[in-house]
C-alpha cells in the first residue's frame, strides 16, 4: 500500500468541501470526502436550497393577490402547508443527489463517517484511519444557541427546526434580522403567520446598507410585521400556549411579547470543537480556525475554509476560499484569499436584498472619502411595468480614483442585478464604464447604469 | 444664411493668388458661374467663377493683395443679415475648389462640440480602467509595469506594489549581469543630420516602388574569375555591375533623370553612385559617366574613392549628383532587401548576395546555380512599374548574358 491513501481528503461534504473536492480532482489530485451527515452540507440539505423552495412558493402564494385584483378567485381553503414543507424537502434532496452524482462523476471517493484528525497526514473516520498528503477541513458551522433561549425544535426553534415544520404556527417571535431572520419572516408573514421581528441593533438587516434596510423595512410593515430594534432579549419563559419573550427596550422598559413559537437566528458557530485540532497544533480564536494565505493552517499538510474560519459565513464564500485552498495545493493558486470587499450577500426576502463592499456607514467610520449615487426603482421602466417600485440601486465609489467600493440593491431581481457592479469592481472597471454601457430596454438593470450614471452626474430617469 | 467665399486652388499648383480686379462689388448680386474677380496664380491671370449665388455683403480682400487657398475674401447673403460673426475666423476647413463648394452647409451656426477624453483613457497597453486612472494621478507610466491580472493586465495592485527607480531608468533585476549596452545620448553628428534629412525626405516624398528579380550568376561570375585569374589588380564585382548597370541605363532615360516638381529634368550621363558604409555614416562616392568607361577603369576609380571614402577624404562634386546608386549588401550575406533612393537620382539598385540555389530547369529538374537577387527601387512620380520593369530585366538579362552589352 502506498504511504497515503488520497492526495486529499475532504472533511465535510458541504458548498465548502464539495466544491474543493472537485476542483481538486480537477487538478488531478486523488480526492475523499468525508461526510457524517447527507451530501450538500447546510447550504443543500438545512440552508440556502431548501429555505429558497419554500420562499418561491411564499412569492407564488403572495401573487394570489395580483390575479385578484384581475378577477381570478383563488380557493385556498385547501392550502397545506405540510405540501409546501415537502417541495422543500425534495429540493433539498435533489441538491444532494446533484453532488453526490458530480462527486461521482469527478471519481471522488465519498466516505460516510465522522472524522477526526489523527496527525499532519492522518485522519480517523469512525475509528479507522485514512492518510492523506493534504487534509481540508470544511465542517461547517451551526445555529449559535444563546443561553436561556436552547433549541427543543418544538417552541424554540433553529432555522433547521423552522424548516421541519410541517403546521405553521399561528404566530412567530423571530430573535435576530440577519438573512436567515428575515427570509423566515417574509415566507411566514406572507402564508399568514403573525410575525414579530425582534433585532439588537439599532435598525434590522444591520449588516446591509442603511438604504436597502429601510426599503425591506417598509415593505415588511406594509405587509404587517412588527419589528422591535434596539431591543435585548433577556427572559423566554415556555407555556403550554407557546413563548413568552421579555424584552429590554431602548429606553429601558421592558416589553413582553407572546407567540405559539420563537425563531432564534442570531448567527452560526464553527463546528470546531470535535475535530482533533488540539491534538496536531491547530490553532482557534473564538472558536474559529486560525489560517494564514491560501488557508492553509499552522499546519502546512492542513488546510481549513468556509464557516470554520472567521469570513462571512456564506457559501459562496466557502466554496471559493476551497478553491483557493486546493490550487495551492496542486501549485496553481493565483491570489491569496478572497477580496472581503469583493464578496456579494443576498437575501431572498421580497423585496431582495443584495450588497458587497462598503456600506455608506462604514465607509464614514473609516474616514473614507467617497461618493454614494442612489437611483431608485420609480425612475425604471421595466419596474414600473411589473409594479415593482419599491426598490433601489446605491453605487460607493472613491471621491478620488473612482475606484468602486460598494455596491448595494433592493427590489425586484436586486440579487441578479448586483453582479454587474460586482464584476466591475474584480475588473476594476470604474462607474463611467457601467455608466456608457449600451443596457437593454426594459431592464431592471438599466437602474445599475442609471446609478453609475448617477455618480458622473448625468442620471437620465430621474 | 450668409456664406464665406475662399480664396480656391485656380491651378493645381496654386497656394496663393493675387486678387487683380473684383468683378462684382459690394452689394451687387451673384449667381452661380458669375465670374466674381480676376486672379493672379503663379502661371497667369485667372477667372474666378463663383460656386456660390447671393448678394456680395463685404469683400475682404480688396485689389491688389494676395490670399492664400482656403483664406476668406468675401461674405455673400441676404441683405441685411448680421454677417459679423462670419468675420471672426477666416480660414477655409478644405482648399480646393470643391471641397470649398462641398463643405459650406457645414458652416452654420451650431458647431460641434469638441470631443472630451474620458478621464481615465490613456493610450497604452493592458490595463484596467482603474490602473489607468491611479496610474494618470500618480504620475506612473504604465508601460513600465509587469501586469499580474488576468492575461498580463495591470491591475490595482501591480501599481501599489510598484517601486518607481531613483532615476528614470527602467529597473534592472539584480541577477541580471550587467548590460553590454549603455544608456547614453549621443549628439547627432553634421553627417548624421544630412543622411537623417535627405533620406527622410526622399523615402517620405518620393513614392517608391520596388520591384525584384533574381539573377542568374554563374556566367558573369565565371568570366569574372577567368579575366581575375589572369590580373594582378582583381576587379571587383561592384565594378562590373556598374558597368552593366550604366549600359542598361543608356537604353531607359527615365531611370537616368530627377524629379524637379513641375518638370522631369533627363541627365545624358550616367553618373553611377555606389553606397559605401563609413564608420559613423554611409557615402555614395560617383563614377561619373560609367556608360563610357571600361569595367578596369571604373574598378580602378572605385577602389580610389572607396579608400579615400572611408578615411572621410572625398570631394564634395565626388560624391553629390549621382543619376543613378547601387546599394550592395551581399558581402554582410543579406539576400535580398530595398533601398531608399538616392536623390537626385530616380532609382537605386539594391544588390544581395550571391548564393547557390536550386534552379528549375525547363524540363522540371534542378539545377544549382549561383543567384542573386537585386531590388530596384524607382521614383513612381518620375515612372511608372512597366517603365522601372522594363529597366530591370533588361539589366537581368546583361547580367546573365554579358555579350548583349554589346549589342
Amino acid at each position: 500500500m502506498a504511504a497515503h491513501d488520497f492526495d486529499l481528503i475532504v472533511v465535510g461534504a458541504g458548498p465548502g468541501g464539495y466544491v474543493s473536492a472537485i476542483r481538486a480532482a480537477q487538478l488531478g489530485l486523488k480526492t475523499a470526502v468525508v461526510e457524517k451527515d447527507k451530501p450538500g452540507g447546510v447550504c443543500g440539505n438545512w440552508g440556502c436550497i431548501p429555505s429558497k423552495a419554500l420562499i418561491n412558493q411564499a412569492e407564488g402564494f403572495e401573487r394570489i393577490k395580483d390575479l385578484e385584483a384581475i378577477g381570478v378567485k383563488v380557493d385556498t381553503s385547501n392550502f397545506n402547508y405540510a405540501a409546501v414543507q415537502k417541495k422543500s424537502r425534495d429540493a433539498a434532496d435533489r441538491s444532494g443527489k446533484g453532488v453526490q452524482f458530480l462527486l461521482k462523476k469527478n471519481k471522488i471517493e465519498y466516505i460516510q463517517g465522522t472524522a477526526v484528525l489523527n496527525g499532519p497526514q492522518s485522519l480517523l473516520v469512525d475509528g479507522k484511519e485514512y492518510k492523506a498528503r493534504f487534509i481540508l477541513l470544511a465542517a461547517g458551522s451551526r445555529p449559535r444557541q444563546l443561553p436561556g433561549f436552547e433549541f427543543d425544535e418544538n417552541q424554540v426553534l433553529s432555522s433547521t427546526g423552522i424548516l421541519s415544520l410541517t403546521q405553521l404556527p399561528k404566530s412567530l417571535i423571530i430573535l435576530g434580522s440577519g438573512a436567515i431572520g428575515m427570509e423566515f419572516a417574509y415566507v411566514m408573514s406572507v402564508f399568514g403567520v403573525k410575525v414579530t421581528v425582534v433585532e439588537m441593533l439599532p435598525r434590522i438587516l444591520p449588516l446591509e446598507d442603511h438604504e436597502t434596510s429601510a426599503v425591506v423595512e417598509k415593505a415588511f410593515k406594509a405587509r404587517g410585521v412588527s419589528f422591535f430594534t434596539s431591543a435585548k432579549a433577556t427572559e423566554l419563559k415556555k407555556n403550554s400556549q407557546g413563548v413568552s419573550l421579555t424584552l429590554q427596550l431602548a429606553d429601558n422598559k421592558t416589553q413582553i411579547l407572546e407567540a405559539e413559537k420563537i425563531l432564534v437566528a442570531v448567527g452560526r458557530v464553527p463546528n470546531t470543537e470535535n475535530l482533533g485540532l488540539e491534538k496536531v497544533g491547530i490553532k482557534t480564536d473564538r472558536g474559529f480556525v486560525v489560517v494564514k494565505d491560501y488557508y492553509q493552517t499552522d499546519v502546512p499538510s492542513i488546510y481549513a475554509i468556509g464557516d470554520l474560519i472567521p469570513s462571512p459565513l456564506l457559501a459562496h464564500v466557502a466554496s471559493k476560499e476551497g478553491e483557493i485552498a486546493v490550487e495551492h495545493m496542486a501549485g496553481k493558486a493565483h491570489e491569496k484569499r478572497v477580496d472581503p470587499l469583493s464578496i456579494p450577500g443576498a437575501t431572498y426576502c421580497e423585496p431582495q436584498i443584495a450588497s458587497f463592499g462598503y456600506t455608506e456607514e462604514k465607509l464614514k467610520e473609516k474616514g473614507l472619502a467617497y461618493k454614494a449615487y442612489t437611483f431608485p426603482y420609480t425612475g425604471n421602466g421595466k419596474a414600473n411595468a411589473i409594479e415593482h417600485q419599491e426598490g433601489l440601486v446605491k453605487v460607493l465609489m472613491d471621491a478620488k480614483t473612482h475606484e468602486i467600493l460598494g455596491g448595494h440593491a433592493a427590489g425586484a431581481y436586486a440579487t441578479e442585478i448586483i453582479h454587474e457592479i460586482l464584476l466591475a469592481r474584480k475588473a476594476e472597471l470604474l462607474p463611467e464604464d457601467i455608466a456608457t454601457m449600451v443596457h437593454a430596454h426594459p431592464t431592471i438593470s438599466e437602474s445599475v447604469m442609471e446609478a453609475a450614471r448617477g455618480l458622473e452626474g448625468w442620471a437620465i430617469h430621474i | 444664411m450668409a456664406e464665406k467665399v475662399f480664396m480656391i486652388a485656380l491651378s493645381p499648383t496654386m497656394e496663393e493668388g493675387t486678387i487683380l480686379k473684383w468683378r462684382k462689388k459690394e452689394g451687387e448680386v451673384v449667381k452661380e458661374g458669375d465670374i466674381l474677380c480676376d486672379v493672379e496664380t503663379d502661371k497667369a491671370s485667372m477667372e474666378y467663377e463663383s460656386t456660390q449665388a447671393g448678394k456680395i455683403l463685404k469683400i475682404v480682400r480688396g485689389e491688389g493683395t494676395a490670399a492664400k487657398v482656403g483664406d476668406l475674401i468675401a461674405i455673400l447673403g441676404q441683405e441685411g443679415e448680421d454677417i459679423s460673426s462670419l468675420l471672426g475666423d477666416s480660414k477655409a476647413p478644405a482648399k480646393t475648389a470643391e471641397a470649398v463648394k462641398t463643405s459650406s452647409p457645414a458652416q452654420s451656426a451650431v458647431a460641434p462640440t469638441q470631443i472630451v477624453q474620458p478621464s481615465s483613457a490613456q493610450p497604452t497597453g493592458k490595463a484596467s480602467p482603474l490602473a489607468r486612472r491611479l496610474a494618470q494621478e500618480k504620475g506612473i507610466d504604465l508601460n513600465q509595469i509587469q501586469g499580474s491580472g488576468p492575461g498580463g493586465r495591470v491591475i490595482k495592485r501591480d501599481l501599489e506594489n510598484y517601486q518607481p527607480a531613483a532615476s528614470s531608468k527602467p529597473v534592472v533585476p539584480a541577477a541580471v549581469l550587467p548590460s553590454p549596452l549603455n544608456d547614453e545620448r549621443i549628439p547627432v553628428s553634421r553627417k548624421r543630420a544630412v543622411i537623417a534629412s535627405r533620406l527622410s525626405e526622399s523615402l517620405f516624398t518620393a513614392p517608391h516602388i520596388f520591384l525584384t528579380v533574381t539573377v542568374h550568376m554563374d556566367p558573369l561570375m565565371n568570366a569574372r574569375e577567368k579575366i581575375n585569374a589572369e590580373l594582378k589588380e582583381k576587379l571587383g564585382l561592384n565594378s562590373f555591375i556598374v558597368k552593366l548597370a550604366a549600359n542598361a541605363i543608356t537604353r531607359h532615360q527615365a531611370i537616368n533623370s530627377s524629379w524637379m516638381g513641375d518638370y522631369i529634368q533627363n541627365h545624358s550621363s550616367v553618373d553611377v553612385g555606389l553606397a559605401v558604409a563609413q564608420a559613423d555614416g554611409l557615402i555614395t562616392p560617383i563614377v561619373r559617366a560609367a556608360h563610357g568607361k571600361g569595367i578596369r577603369q571604373i574598378d580602378a576609380e572605385l577602389k580610389d574613392l572607396i579608400d579615400r571614402a572611408r578615411n572621410n577624404a572625398l570631394k564634395p562634386e565626388e560624391y553629390t549628383g549621382a543619376t543613378f546608386t547601387i546599394s550592395n549588401l551581399g558581402s554582410f550575406g543579406i539576400e535580398e532587401f530595398t533601398a531608399i533612393i538616392n536623390p537626385p537620382g530616380a532609382a537605386i539598385l539594391a544588390l544581395g548576395a550571391v548564393v547557390r540555389a536550386p534552379y528549375v530547369e525547363e524540363d522540371g529538374s534542378f539545377s544549382v546555380r549561383r543567384q542573386m537577387k537585386m531590388t530596384l527601387s524607382a521614383d513612381h512620380r518620375v515612372m511608372d512599374g512597366a517603365v522601372a520593369a522594363a529597366f530591370l530585366t533588361d539589366l537581368k538579362s546583361i547580367i546573365e548574358d554579358p555579350f548583349r552589352a554589346l549589342l
